[in-house]
């Protein structure tokens, strides 16, 4: 056998391999979480509340707090972040303050995570007086997931091809309704798609809500007022394993976990389905 | 029978930059005739067309001097509305663009932006566009269907019935046939003739024998200036310049 063919044989065997091994990683990481986890799951377990020192708890407030903490800071996250990305592409002119807006997105989404909720910390539990909050844990994972929108947004728009804009320019259309019509909803699957990423890190981040939105959950099941502490599954786990006197730590553990396993799950399939289903119908297959 | 002038660049000159790409030109379109811009590649011929719906206003770097009259109004007065002027004078593009939407869609977003929101209107405005460029039997089935399935020819006449929808007076056409398969071409310059009852037309084209089928004056463009223009006869058979014999008779460009 040549050399070129031997290489390509090899190759193609690694780059097979590496498939391969993403998939074990993936199917031992699964095992290893929802085995004993989800035998933890029962409807007791999700609606009752925590328990400080006996065994039993469950995590039914924390269940109730990462959805509220999730959705109040998408709230937030998603008009500014979409809105600033729809600027930078569209409406933008080249120079230094543009220049000055992308150095500022771009520093601030490598700060580190628990360095933004010292942050938060600062402002919202002290300087603000609010104390652990749901809302200052809400807000400060808004300023966590901004960078990520703003620039997945533009880079989005970026993508579609500028002979849309100028078809519907050429029509008579103001350059809004070219970009609300024509470009926004071409560009809107891949804005999505970051979306799908923003809020999966959203239910999930633990070192800013740790600082933030504290450990504890309010005595009232569910509590709506959003200055209320709001402990989330995932601060949950961090918790019970680091700090709590419950002699079943670990089964709430395993229990918290394969939970924010499968919430996920469910969130990224319920976004990434329909926005295949929208794609192909606008792209005539 | 007397011929109206629809549109009329007076000295018209077009930077890029510091590049001159129109030099002084003076042009005057006539109504309900199809008029052809020919000439080498980077002669102007595009630059002017995108000059008569200010699509140059795109360019960052443009930069015009002169007037276009439309109406005896100069179009690049600060006091016209851009997209009105748009709004009369359509554009088809050298490769079709449909947007990504359903077939419907794409006719009804003309007048879906000019404000038009009643079901029975965009009904009956898709159908008559579509019919005006000879798309209608072969869409009307599958009107909910997304624009990309259409073939390369049929994209080009939806965009046609596209521009048509918002009934332009003016009908800017750049290249419009040149991405097409021969069968495909001919429908479109098939339907160009057909347009011309109705529409002014200006057509930008690099094949010759379709300027010669299909327009009635011919403008030839050579680095940025108009060498010649006149009936599109009379300028194939006789021509009055050498430069204008010689690109007809192929010996550049």
């Amino acid at each position: 056998m040549s050399r070129a063919r031997l290489m390509d044989r090899v190759a193609t065997m690694v780059l097979w391999l590496a498939g391969l091994v993403i998939i074990t990683l993936l199917a031992a990481f699964l095992i290893r979480i929802l085995g004993p986890g989800l035998p933890v799951l029962s409807w007791k377990f999700l609606t009752t509340k925590p328990y400080s020192v006996t065994a039993g708890g469950g995590i039914g407030p924390e269940l109730f707090n990462t959805f509220y903490i999730t959705g109040l800071s998408l709230l937030f996250s998603l008009p500014i972040g979409i809105g600033a990305g729809v600027y930078m592409a569209e409406y933008a002119k080249p120079g230094r303050a543009t220049n000055l807006i992308r150095l500022s997105v771009e520093a601030l989404a490598s700060v580190p995570s628990i360095v933004l909720g010292l942050f938060g910390m600062i402002l919202f539990v002290n300087a603000l007086g609010w104390s652990f909050s749901i809302l200052g844990g809400a807000l400060t994972l808004a300023l966590l997931n901004l960078p990520v929108l703003v620039r997945n947004t533009e880079e989005a728009m970026r993508a579609v091809p500028g002979t849309y804009r100028e078809g519907s320019l050429a029509l008579g259309a103001t350059r809004w309704q070219t970009v609300s019509k024509a470009v926004f909803p071409t560009a809107l699957p891949s804005v999505l798609t970051g979306v799908t990423l923003v809020a999966g890190r959203a239910i999930g981040e633990t070192a800013i809500l740790i600082y933030t939105a504290g450990v504890t959950v309010s005595r009232r099941f569910p509590d709506f007022r959003p200055f209320s502490a709001g402990e989330t599954l995932a601060t949950r786990i961090w918790y019970v394993k680091s700090e709590a006197l419950v002699p079943d730590a670990d089964a709430i553990a395993a229990g918290t976990g394969a939970l924010l396993l499968i919430l996920v799950l469910i969130f990224n399939l319920g976004l990434t389905l329909p926005i295949y289903w929208y794609q192909r119908r606008r792209m005539g297959k | 029978m007397t011929e109206h002038s629809r549109i009329t660049a007076v000295d018209l000159d077009l930077y890029y930059g510091t590049f001159r790409a129109l030099r002084s030109i003076s042009l005057d379109i006539l109504e309900h005739r199809v008029t052809a811009l020919i000439g080498p590649s980077g002669c102007g011929k595009s630059s002017f067309l995108r000059c008569l719906n200010r699509m140059n206003d795109l360019v960052p770097t443009a930069r015009v001097v002169g007037k276009v009259l439309l109406d005896g109004l100069d179009i690049y007065d600060s006091s016209i509305d851009v997209v009105l002027l748009r709004k009369r004078i359509g554009m088809v593009f050298q490769r079709p663009n449909p947007f990504p939407m359903s077939i419907y869609d794409n006719v009804a977003y003309g007048p879906r932006i000019h404000g038009e929101r009643r079901k029975t209107v965009l009904d009956e405005v898709v159908e008559s566009s579509l019919r005006g460029a000879a798309l209608w039997d072969e869409v009307k089935d599958r009107l909910g269907k997304s624009a990309l399935g259409l073939s390369g020819g049929q994209q080009q006449r939806l965009c046609i019935a596209r521009s048509l929808a918002v009934k332009p007076e003016l009908l800017l056409m750049d290249e419009p046939a040149s991405a097409l398969d021969p069968i495909s071409t001919a429908k479109v310059e098939d339907l160009i003739r057909e347009l011309r009852e109705t529409y002014t037309i200006v057509i930008v084209t690099h094949n010759m024998q379709q300027a010669a089928r299909i327009s009635d004056y011919t403008a030839f463009f050579l680095s940025g200036e108009v060498v010649e223009y006149g009936p599109t006869g009379s300028m194939f058979t006789n021509p009055k310049d050498q430069r204008t014999e010689d690109y007809i008779t192929g010996r550049f460009g």
